[in-house]
């Protein structure tokens, strides 16, 4: 199989699996709908892998319209298919991590009620459709489109225990953040027609020469540069850069196994595959690029720093997949597209495992995600504790797994972009620099706090409130997850593991990606002057900082778990740092006191005079009124005899006949 | 020499005379309808007029269909007539009211 | 110098006109509807003249033999008050002659300005025929499913008036329930009684119809 019938394969599968279990909810009972939206995703990810093949081996260029959506003018906009190595490395890791979630949901899910499971499975179906769309397509609506659908079954999916405030709370917050960033990213899809006449990402590329020189309307910013930044502003909303982050980890409200999906490894990272897959556009504006290095560098280490204090192991998780993004974002504006991809795939596998894992871990504690109440898992989940010290040592950079690799290359990327003198380099350089430190640390923080030291879990009295929607009471007696909870969790840890090692080489500028991704030229010189391979790069590793950067932060969490005494005299020390840091840098404090009685003031404003006044006033009632006017005047004639209604029915002949006589007579 | 004008203006004067009749009587149902029968005939006189004298048989085909229609309408106005006698004991049109809102 | 047909067409027109001002104006209904009568008449001895043999015969067989007597005979049959169905008749006059004025005005004025009225295109050639026997021709070939309509029409017509004017309780009108009728058995048509004999002969079972 190959070209459309096995592109439309992977893409249709999850939809059609997705629809029959959406639909049939009621009807199809528990083994049905589980084993036919895995079948789906199966076939996919299968497939996938296929599409993978081709591409490592003969290579795969495919660029094709499917069918013409619709036509306006001259204009026609087609539904169509791109697949070169870049789709089919996102194709891989989308379907991957998506059946590993479905398999393991089987096992989250397994206490839930059934028509409320049905359709948490028909919606990661539904997402992953919708992330294989936006991964595949050939032009900015489908793109669109896919945006847009990932983020609608994000806003489902967070809203899933639609019974909970919090979770409303947090669905409609990711909601609202979302549009501020898909404003700018359909301002920059309508600047990008206005500019290239075409949505195709082919035929924007092939006329990037014309517009390099244009300027944006009357002003003396360069256009692309406008695009590019509106463009980014929208992958701010998805990605959940600084200032737009705050939905993400609110967004843990929903249930674990989409927030390994959606919320870590692959949604979030939509916004950094598409300005990958943009870096033609975004190579010529330096601009864009360093605005994307400075919000990425801000990610990785302020927000990063957040994840330090949190007791929430999934919140944990969520701070670090901020920083995580922000790393990648700092690849994406050192120019170093792949190395930026490189990371999203290295964490894509990673962090799902991680949240899998933490879900692992919340199963068994009964649904109690808070960290002071656990302690000394390790005894009683071997498999969990084993994948969560794998991801951690993922996460946290240590060599030979795979965060490793990826995160290496983006510090050298970030010392590149500092010595080649580009804007806020220092900055750059020294933020991703110190938060290896953060990463490391609050990662093993959550180590050892989830699964050493004392078993916290015993001491929780019966009548204290937690999150326990099952209704168990009593001491909680920990034991490993099922098979269908561990066997992804054992799968994910392996290329969490490896894949750094595996795709190292594939990963330089010139080689896999050169197809569909170009690095800034300044970068790919500095990479081939280097010129390095997995091994010279392990060797090359213990003799610079980063790793001991690393090796500090795990330090110093073990200190810090070892002896409280440290932690509370830091505390006492930066009173007014953790103060601040307690309430996120006062960023939803900004939104909810500030930002939003803004709009809600702007909202009333128009209510009362545009709506209420001029609309509901002037125009629906004032019609209805001039109406009323009329007819009171009217309805005079409207006697009701039948005679009255004879003479008008005359007076009009004679009307007639009167206008007639002047037309012939005329 | 009488021409087909002489044959329009009394038709003419006759559909006026029964338009007059429709204001004059306007209480009495059954002349107004004798009124709109008189204003048919006017009708009809003028189609055969035209037909007679441009030599197109299409207008007296006409003829026939307005006396079939004609027909009807008076044997169903007729009848309602005589119900709403029965009803109202009366055929004043001042009393056919049940519109009036 | 007037031929005859000149007199003939001024004398039932000045008959026409007069009768047609007395139906509007008449007192009474039965008057009116007579002189509706000679109003048919003298415009279909018109009609004659112009050469329309059959419709003017129609219009007497029609008008004058149907129409006409339905309208006398409803006249009659109702009860009319004469006196208050021609109150405000004076009071409408202005009106009305001011009304039929401006159209007869009007009318006139398109008629005498004719030159605009075109002749018609296909014209029917002069034919040897008899009036009636062209209007045969055409009435059953050309327009022969406008008349398979017209007597629908007609149809609809009768059956519409009688429906409206029918008493549907029983005590006033006699009418054929087919239910019952298709329903009826032997049992209900004759009852059998014993009675005791009369005469010294036996009793003879006999079918009654």
């Amino acid at each position: 199989m190959t070209g459309i019938p096995l592109y439309l394969t992977i893409i249709l599968s999850p939809l059609i699996a997705s629809t029959i279990v959406g639909l049939f909810n009621f009807a199809i009972g528990k083994f049905l709908s589980r084993a036919i939206t895995i079948l789906g995703v199966l076939v996919s990810a299968c497939l996938s892998y296929v599409v993978l093949y081709q591409a490592l081996t003969t290579g795969v260029h495919y660029d094709g319209p499917l069918y013409t959506w619709l036509t306006v003018g001259a204009q026609s906009f087609s539904v169509g298919i791109l697949v070169d190595s870049l789709t089919a490395m996102m194709l891989t890791v989308v379907t991957t991590v998506s059946l590993m979630v479905h398999i393991y949901t089987i096992g989250y899910m397994a206490d839930e009620e059934e028509y409320n499971a049905n359709k948490f499975f028909s919606y990661i179906s539904l997402f992953t459709f919708m992330m294989i769309m936006l991964v595949m397509s050939n032009n900015f609506i489908q793109l669109f489109f896919g945006w847009e659908g990932v983020g609608l079954v994000s806003y489902l999916l967070i809203g899933f225990y639609f019974k909970r405030e919090s979770a409303i709370f947090a669905n409609l917050k990711a909601f609202l953040i979302n549009r501020i960033g898909d404003l700018g990213f359909l301002l920059g899809i309508g600047l990008v027609y206005y500019y290239f006449g075409s949505f195709n990402y082919s035929d924007v590329f092939a006329r990037l020469n014309e517009v390099t020189g244009m300027h944006f309307l009357n002003t003396t910013w360069s256009a692309i540069t406008v695009i590019c930044l509106l463009l980014f502003v929208g992958a701010m909303g998805k990605s959940a850069q600084f200032p737009l982050h705050v939905w993400l980890p609110d967004s843990m409200e929903g249930p674990t196994p989409i927030s390994a999906l959606i919320h870590a490894a692959t949604m979030v990272t939509a916004g950094i595959f598409m300005v990958a897959r943009l870096s033609p556009l975004y190579n010529l504006s330096p601009t864009a690029l360093s605005f994307i290095a400075i919000v990425g560098a801000i990610n990785a280490l302020f927000l990063g720093l957040l994840g330090i204090i949190q007791n929430d192991i999934k919140r944990v998780i969520a701070y670090s997949t901020l920083s995580q993004l922000g790393y990648m974002a700092v690849a994406l504006g050192c120019g170093a597209y792949t190395v930026g991809v490189f990371h999203l795939m290295t964490h894509a596998f990673f962090k799902a495992l991680l949240f899998l894992a933490a879900g692992s871990v919340i199963v068994a504690m009964h649904h109690e995600q808070d960290m002071r109440k656990m302690g000394g898992l390790w005894k009683y989940m071997p498999i969990t504790y084993a994948v969560m010290l794998v991801g951690n040592l993922a996460l946290a950079g240590i060599p030979p797994f795979a965060g490793f690799f990826s995160k290496d290359l983006i510090l050298e990327a970030a010392t590149n972009y500092h010595e080649h003198g580009m804007f806020g380099g220092a900055f750059v350089e020294f933020s991703v620099y110190a938060a290896v430190f953060v990463t490391a640390c609050y990662s093993f923080r959550q180590l050892f706090m989830t699964f050493h030291g004392e078993e916290r879990f015993r001491h929780v009295a019966d009548d204290e409130h937690h999150h326990d929607d099952h209704g168990h009471h009593g001491p909680v007696e920990p034991k490993e997850s099922p098979f269908v909870i561990t066997f992804p969790l054992v799968f994910l840890a392996i290329p969490a593991a490896v894949i750094g090692w595996v795709a190292f080489s594939h990963f330089a500028p010139e080689g896999f990606l050169s197809d569909a991704v170009f690095d800034a030229s300044y970068y790919v010189k500095f990479f081939e002057e280097d010129g390095v391979t997995p091994i010279s790069m392990l060797m090359h590793a213990f003799t610079t900082l980063p790793v001991y950067i690393a090796l500090s932060g795990i330090l110093a969490a073990y200190v810090a778990h070892k002896s409280p005494a440290f932690v509370k005299g830091l505390q006492t020390i930066f009173k007014p740092i953790i103060y601040v840091m307690d309430n996120k840098y006062f960023m939803d404090n900004l939104y909810i006191n500030i930002f939003a009685p803004i709009g809600r003031g702007l909202g009333k404003v128009f209510w009362s005079i545009g709506d209420v006044l001029v609309i509901d006033g002037l125009v629906v009632n004032g019609s209805a009124r001039v109406v009323n006017f009329f007819a009171k005047i009217f309805r005079k004639m409207q006697t009701g005899y039948v005679n009255s209604s004879a003479t008008y029915m005359v007076l009009g002949v004679i009307l007639l006949l009167t206008f007639f006589t002047g037309l012939i007579l005329r | 020499m009488i021409g087909m004008t002489h044959f329009l203006v009394l038709s003419a004067v006759l559909f006026a005379l029964s338009v007059m009749g429709i204001f004059l009587n306007r209480k009495n149902i059954i002349v107004v309808l004798m009124s709109i029968e008189l204003m048919l005939l006017a009708v009809n006189f003028n189609f055969v007029t035209f037909s007679t004298f441009l030599h197109n048989v299409a207008g007296q085909i006409f003829v026939f269909f307005t006396l079939t229609v004609a027909a009807a309408e008076a044997a169903i106005g007729l009848a309602i007539l005589i119900i709403l006698f029965r009803n109202l004991k009366s055929i004043n049109v001042q009393d056919m009211n049940k519109l009036k809102g | 110098m007037m031929d005859v047909i000149s007199i003939l067409f001024y004398f039932f027109a000045a008959v026409l006109l007069f009768s047609g001002l007395k139906v509007i104006t008449a007192k009474n209904p039965v008057h009116a509807a007579l002189y509706l009568v000679l109003a048919f008449v003298t415009s279909s001895c018109l009609w004659m003249m112009l050469g329309v043999e059959f419709l003017s015969l129609t219009l007497i067989l029609v008008y004058v033999g149907a129409v006409m007597v339905l309208f006398l005979f409803v006249v009659m049959m109702l009860d009319v008050d004469v006196e208050t169905l021609r109150k405000g008749f004076w009071k409408n006059l202005p009106l009305a002659l001011l009304l039929g004025l401006i159209v007869a005005v009007e009318m006139v004025l398109v008629l005498l300005n004719n030159t605009k009225i075109v002749t018609p295109i296909n014209a029917d050639p002069i034919t040897n025929l008899s009036n009636s026997n062209v209007l045969g021709w055409v009435l059953y070939t050309q327009y022969s499913y406008p008349v398979e309509l017209a007597s629908m029409i007609l149809l609809l017509g009768l059956v519409v008036a009688v429906a409206l004017t029918l008493r549907k309780s029983e005590k006033q009108a006699k009418y054929q329930n087919i239910n019952r009728q298709v329903s009826i058995d032997s049992k209900s048509r004759f009852t059998m009684v014993k009675m005791d004999a009369e005469v010294e002969a036996p009793t003879a079972e006999g079918e009654q119809k």
